[in-house]
């Protein structure tokens, strides 16, 4: 899919992709120790949420015996964890709309006019990446809070599709620059305007950088922790990580349902994720290497 | 749309070469409309960036500014600040030996962050490059941990590594009794401890971006260099290493800024006032403890400032020094344009 997009990346290893061979079985060891130690402590909270606590504390490290689902069924009755799961999904869904649709527009900006200024824009944008949120959370905290919009959802998807933009307009200038220019030729021949040609050409065509940018500003989102912790003081409004955050500490006695609630909170961004794995290390690699 | 043809003729000349430098192609078929296409192209200028544009001035670039005001008041956050005291917040926070241990906790983790996880990405990159069966699926399994919340890896993790918890446990039933640690309260480890969750949060993305670059790397290179007998590590030394070097220090550097502002898994594993006598504050914690939850506005503004500063010196110096031969326009390089692509 890379490939379609980004001209420079040279497509000769398709071919071999169907056919190939088992590797040695060094290779494989290694990669299952590597899995292992990555997967370890998530399948322990997933386990973990399948244990009472008694069973827990006799044997920290131990497996579920016997299976117990009534933590994650609990948890998935109750209605904080669908609240916070709702509170995040608004904020994750509003905060990769707003990015996309800014940072296209701007990215066919930049990509495509050129003007006084282009370069300073871009280097705007760019430097932008070098600076999370954890540098202005502050001041941020403040601006906010004059605003009005502590405690509402709009003042967290706001500066969440503020800090997002640097790398969404990175990622799909690329991908705007490869749309070729005959095609804009062939629309302004048709009568298209630049602005419909922005409109019914390049919007399509540019679907697989907005996808690759709406999952990273989603995923990121749905993870984000210090804003939500710095602007939301209502637990009505808590985000899943706050969630998390306050379950854990509110039922601190009761690892099991605890370990329940975090291993559920991550299905979404998982379920995500695996979904969109390609276009997301594809989207990372057109990023970096462009 | 009589005007939409001719309006579009002038600009589309442009971008026929959409690489090359704005000033470089700007002489052009100049018609009597000039004005009125200029005219034109500025209001979609406007209109298309002026959103991004606004929305990122003001919520990434103006809390920058109001914090380097706020930062030479002494102030709880309410009303207007009155109360100026010049550089009496700087002095305060250079001179806090909290802060200075929570700098160098920041050095450290740069440091050991990028002596971990950079050879170890290397590596795994390397290993996962190979044309395996079930390739895809690994990848896929090591990108997990980067994937899920920083909140949830540290609930997680501060379970496990409890007192009593899955990690002594496991020690003493394969008999290392001897190993038993209290991970995280003890000052002596706790540093470590956290290094150890960071590399297993953030080496999938290391290797992600690793393999990306990898994966940018002719194989007739190889090809080339096995016909003349080289070894694998010879071509894997020769080959890869220089060859992934751009990719190697854009790692870096992310991973650099990252753990200057490192603050959720500190925060959610140590709480705020746990981290500074364990030895895992960061300036991040500092600043949310001795400005949020002080309700010392000003001085955490300040804090804000000093962290940026930082940052920002490191950054540059960085890009200056380090960068400068991947890219040539220093900030804009990270978009990469194809030229930092290496040319057999």
């Amino acid at each position: 899919m890379t490939t379609s997009i980004l001209p420079a990346r040279p497509a000769l290893r398709r071919p071999n992709r169907r056919v190939a061979a088992w590797g040695s079985p060094v290779v494989y060891l290694c990669s299952i120790v590597l899995i292992a130690i990555c997967m370890g402590p998530v399948i322990y909270i997933i386990l973990g949420g399948f244990r009472t606590n008694s069973q827990i504390t006799t044997s920290p490290s131990g497996f579920p015996s016997p299976w117990v689902a009534t933590n994650y069924l609990e948890v998935l009755a109750s209605g904080s964890f669908w609240q916070t799961m709702g509170n995040s999904a608004v904020v994750g869904i509003a905060t990769a709309v707003g990015v996309v649709a800014l940072g296209l527009m701007a990215s066919f900006v930049l990509a495509r006019y050129e003007f006084v200024g282009n370069g300073a824009m871009y280097a705007l944008f760019a430097a932008g990446l070098m600076f999370p949120v954890t540098v202005a959370i502050t001041p941020l905290y403040l601006l906010v809070r004059n605003l009005g919009l502590t405690n509402t959802l709009a003042g967290v998807i706001l500066p969440q599709i503020a800090f997002a933009l640097p790398v969404t307009i990175i990622i799909l200038v690329p991908f705007l620059r490869a749309i070729p220019v005959e095609l804009e030729e062939a629309a302004a021949i048709d009568g298209a305007s630049r602005l419909g040609f922005f409109f019914r050409m390049v919007v399509p065509l540019s679907l697989p950088g907005v996808i690759t940018t709406g999952i990273l500003a989603f995923v990121g989102s749905w993870n984000g922790y210090m804003l939500p912790l710095f602007i939301l003081n209502d637990p009505n409004l808590y985000t899943l990580p706050l969630g998390v955050q306050n379950f854990s500490s509110q039922y601190s006695v009761d690892t099991a349902r605890v370990m329940a609630f975090t291993a559920l909170s991550t299905v979404p961004a998982l379920v995500f994720f695996s979904i969109f794995e390609r276009r997301i290390v594809g989207g990372l690699t057109g990023a970096i290497k462009g | 749309m009589s005007t939409a043809a001719a309006s579009v003729a002038p600009v589309r000349q442009g971008s026929a070469e959409p690489e090359v430098d704005a000033q470089a192609s700007a002489p052009a078929p100049r018609g009597p409309r000039r004005g009125r296409t200029d005219w034109r192209k500025r209001a979609e200028i406007l209109l298309l960036a002026g959103p991004a544009v606004g929305v990122f001035v003001f919520f990434v670039i103006v809390p920058v500014l109001m914090a380097a005001f706020y930062g030479f008041f002494r102030w709880n956050g309410f009303g207007a600040p009155t109360d100026f005291v010049g550089l009496q917040n700087y002095v305060t926070i250079l001179g806090d030996s909290t802060f200075r241990d929570a700098v160098a906790h920041n050095l450290f983790i740069v440091v050991a962050s990028l002596a971990l996880q950079g050879p170890l990405a290397v590596l795994f990159a390397l290993l996962l490059n190979q044309r395996i069966r079930g390739r895809s699926i690994i990848r896929v399994l090591i990108f997990v941990p980067y994937v899920i919340s920083e909140v949830v890896v540290g609930t997680g993790w501060s379970l496990m590594l409890q007192d009593r918890g899955a990690v002594n446990d496991l020690l003493s039933s394969v008999g290392l009794d001897a190993l038993r640690n209290s991970w995280i309260a003890d000052p002596q480890i706790a540093l470590w401890t956290l290094m150890v969750i960071i590399t297993w949060k953030y080496i999938g993305f290391a290797v992600i971006l690793m393999l990306a670059g990898l994966q940018s790397i002719p194989d007739e290179l190889y090809e080339a260099a096995s016909i003349d007998g080289a070894s694998f590590w010879q071509m894997q030394r020769s080959i890869t290493l220089p060859l992934l070097g751009p990719t190697i220090r854009i790692w870096a550097f992310l991973s650099i800024i990252g753990s200057l502002q490192l603050f959720d898994l500190v925060n959610i594993i140590w709480g705020q006032y746990v981290s500074a006598t364990a030895g895992t504050s960061t300036m991040a914690t500092y600043m949310y403890l001795n400005g949020h939850m002080a309700g010392s506005y000003g001085y955490g503004n300040a804090v804000a400032v000093v962290l940026f500063i930082i940052s920002l010196a490191i950054a540059l110096g960085y890009q200056r020094f380090v960068l400068r031969r991947d890219t040539e326009g220093a900030l804009t390089g990270m978009a990469g344009s194809s030229t930092k692509e290496p040319r057999p």
